[in-house]
């Protein structure tokens, strides 16, 4: 077949330049606004699926991570006593305030652990490490929040709740959904700084011993333990990731905004294809005066529909990616997952294929007798 | 032999609102293999109508036609497109050509479309361009050819499918009278030499010579069809005879 469709394309430069440009805008659109949506989900619940815990025990009807409600550290006993526990720890999650340098409070989340356990504890830790936690007022936040806090360098000192807080360490990409930055530190320091009674926790973090079964742990905690309700992790995450996307407006705006993202995306790409088509009418007339049968002039745009996708797709690709780097230093991170960026290419392909039809629409009413007329 | 169009009793009338326009009142009409036939008369006298109904691009409201012994006059679209890419093949005034392909390939398409294999269809094309003194333009594009050579293109365009039957719709009005001249002596060439039924609609006097049969249409109807009784416009001759391919 003479290569009709990759000549009506490559052959105006012009027309091509604007039906790329259409795509790649709709690509970028639709990654940033998805990427947005899932940034901000995986941020409600980064400290839950950081955790490194099999099991959360929580007092009963906690409906997300921020929200615990105190509990007797007693409990704590009980669970390591249950067979299948190898591991289980305090933690806490509370909103304090953060007294900055000019005078001004900013909210922050504290959260309290055990820095001697792998449960709870920081990660992607830039500067510090996360056993220098066990220094005297040592707390460790996040680098985004440096100009948010006032922080500019290890070792500086701050008041949290009216206690001193001396910062021994950065991490990197930390972000709170809530914009109150996690303050990382030890279990006992949380306490203090959250005004939490000495024999009290918010959250049991639990890790299974190896070959020990999920539900038949779970189930021993909930026989022994009473007033709580245990969670996988995948389960709290979850709950946590529908209360702050679906129960709060903020998620749903967010939502909201990656389908609009759709929508523009698609008729941007629709008009592009479309006017794409519409140029090349006439030797489509020619095309199906010659005899040549639907199925041949649809193969023809369907192609030089695809192609535009691929071109429109790769150079999409390549802008989204300098969008999504540049977020990370941001606190709104946009993430773009290979399975998106996957499905990116096929809705890309989807999107101009399916303009492209509605073009053959207006091909297939085509009167043959147009090239009788001039 | 059957003849290669058999035109009966055929009416076409356009439907605008709630007007109804007829284009075609009654034509009578057969048009034999080896015969260059062609159809003048004024604007809006239906003589593209006409054609096109011939060519099986437009239905007519009634009466009846035969392409190549097979009739058409009921056929579905697909049908119709599939009689027009077996047995006809057109020349536009506008040549039609797709300029986004070079020569060779706008034949290769034609070619492409009957399920030649492409190894074969480049053979053939451009053997098709050799024979419209065209070789050596395989690769040139549309844009890089003259009127001439561009119409000598879809002539070669048009044969390559093979067809009975070349239609053409004022294929020299474009054309320079020098180039319009080679451009007729190869569509009859293509009549009396290849025994394709030709059929040309123009308004270019100059062409009159080299028709077997020229019909005259007005007011949708045949009204005769003899060459000598067409009148010449006063300040239009012929083409001069020597010209050549």
């Amino acid at each position: 077949m003479p290569p009709l469709a990759r000549r009506n394309l490559f052959h105006d430069k012009v027309r091509l330049a604007v039906t790329v440009t259409g795509i790649v805008f709709a690509v970028v659109l639709i990654v940033v606004e998805l990427g947005l949506f899932v940034g901000f989900t995986e941020t409600t619940s980064a400290l839950v699926d950081n955790s490194a815990a099999d099991l959360w025990i929580t007092s009963k009807h906690v409906p997300y991570v921020e929200l615990g409600v105190p509990f007797s550290e007693r409990k704590l006993y009980q669970a390591r006593a249950v067979p299948g526990v190898a591991e289980a720890q305090k933690f806490i999650t509370h909103w304090t305030q953060w007294k900055r340098p000019d005078g001004r409070n900013e909210s922050v989340q504290i959260v309290g652990i055990n820095p001697d356990s792998q449960l709870g504890r920081p990660w992607n830790l830039v500067q510090g490490r996360a056993e220098d936690l066990k220094r005297p007022d040592a707390i460790i936040l996040d680098d985004i929040y440096k100009p948010k806090l006032q922080v500019t360098a290890v070792g500086e000192t701050f008041e949290m709740n009216g206690k001193r807080a001396r910062v021994v360490g950065f991490t990197h990409g930390i972000r709170s959904f809530t914009t109150s930055p996690y303050v990382f530190t030890t279990f006992k320091r949380a306490q203090e700084y959250s005004g939490l009674a000495d024999d009290q926790t918010i959250f049991i973090l639990v890790k299974l011993a190896p070959g020990a079964d999920l539900d038949t742990v779970r189930r021993g905690l909930l026989g022994r333990l009473t007033d709580v309700e245990v969670f996988t992790s995948r389960e709290f995450s979850r709950m946590t990731q529908i209360y702050w996307m679906f129960t709060t407006g903020a998620g749903v705006a967010v939502l909201l905004a990656a389908i609009l993202g759709l929508v523009v995306g698609f008729v941007v790409v629709a008009q592009t294809i479309y006017a794409t088509t519409v140029d090349h009418l006439k030797e489509f007339g020619t095309l199906k005066a010659m005899g040549a049968p639907n199925s041949y002039v649809y193969k023809v745009i369907l192609t030089q529909a695809a192609i535009s996708a691929v071109i429109g797709y790769g150079l999409g690709m390549m802008v989204s990616g300098f969008v999504v780097r540049a977020s990370q230093e941001g606190g709104a991170a946009i993430l773009m997952p290979w399975p998106m960026a996957v499905g990116m290419f096929f809705l890309t392909l989807l999107m101009c294929t399916s303009a492209a039809l509605v073009s053959i629409n207006k091909v297939t009413r085509l009167d043959p007798a147009m090239v009788f007329k001039g | 032999m059957h003849p290669a169009i058999a035109v009966r009793d055929l009416t076409k009338i356009y439907e605008e609102g709630n007007a109804r326009v007829p284009a075609l009142r009654g034509v009578d009409l057969e048009v034999q293999p080896g015969e260059l036939v062609m159809l003048v008369g004024p604007s809006g006298s239906g003589k593209t109508t006409l054609l096109s109904i011939m060519g099986c691009i437009l239905s007519s409201t009634s009466g009846s036609i035969r392409v190549a012994g097979k009739e058409v006059t009921a056929l579905k679209p697909k049908q119709m497109a599939s009689i027009r890419l077996d047995h006809i093949g057109f020349v536009f005034q506008g040549f039609n050509l797709f300029p986004t392909l070079t020569a060779g390939e706008n034949v290769e398409l034609m070619l492409d479309l009957k399920k030649v294999e492409t190894a074969a269809g480049k053979k053939r094309a451009q053997l098709l361009l050799e024979q419209v003194g065209l070789g050596e333009k395989y690769n040139s594009f549309p844009a890089d050819l003259s009127g001439g050579q561009k119409q000598r293109v879809a002539i070669a365009r048009a044969l390559a499918g093979d067809p009975q039957i070349v239609l053409a719709d004022e294929p020299t009005a474009a054309l320079d009278s020098h180039t319009g001249r080679n451009v007729m002596e190869m569509m009859r060439g293509l009549a009396h030499e290849r025994g394709r039924a030709v059929v040309i609609v123009t308004h270019d006097s100059r062409v009159m010579e080299f028709a077997d049969r020229t019909i005259r249409i007005e007011d949708g109807m045949i009204a005769d069809s003899t060459l000598e009784e067409i009148e010449v416009p006063p300040g239009l001759g012929s083409y001069p005879a020597q010209a050549s391919v």
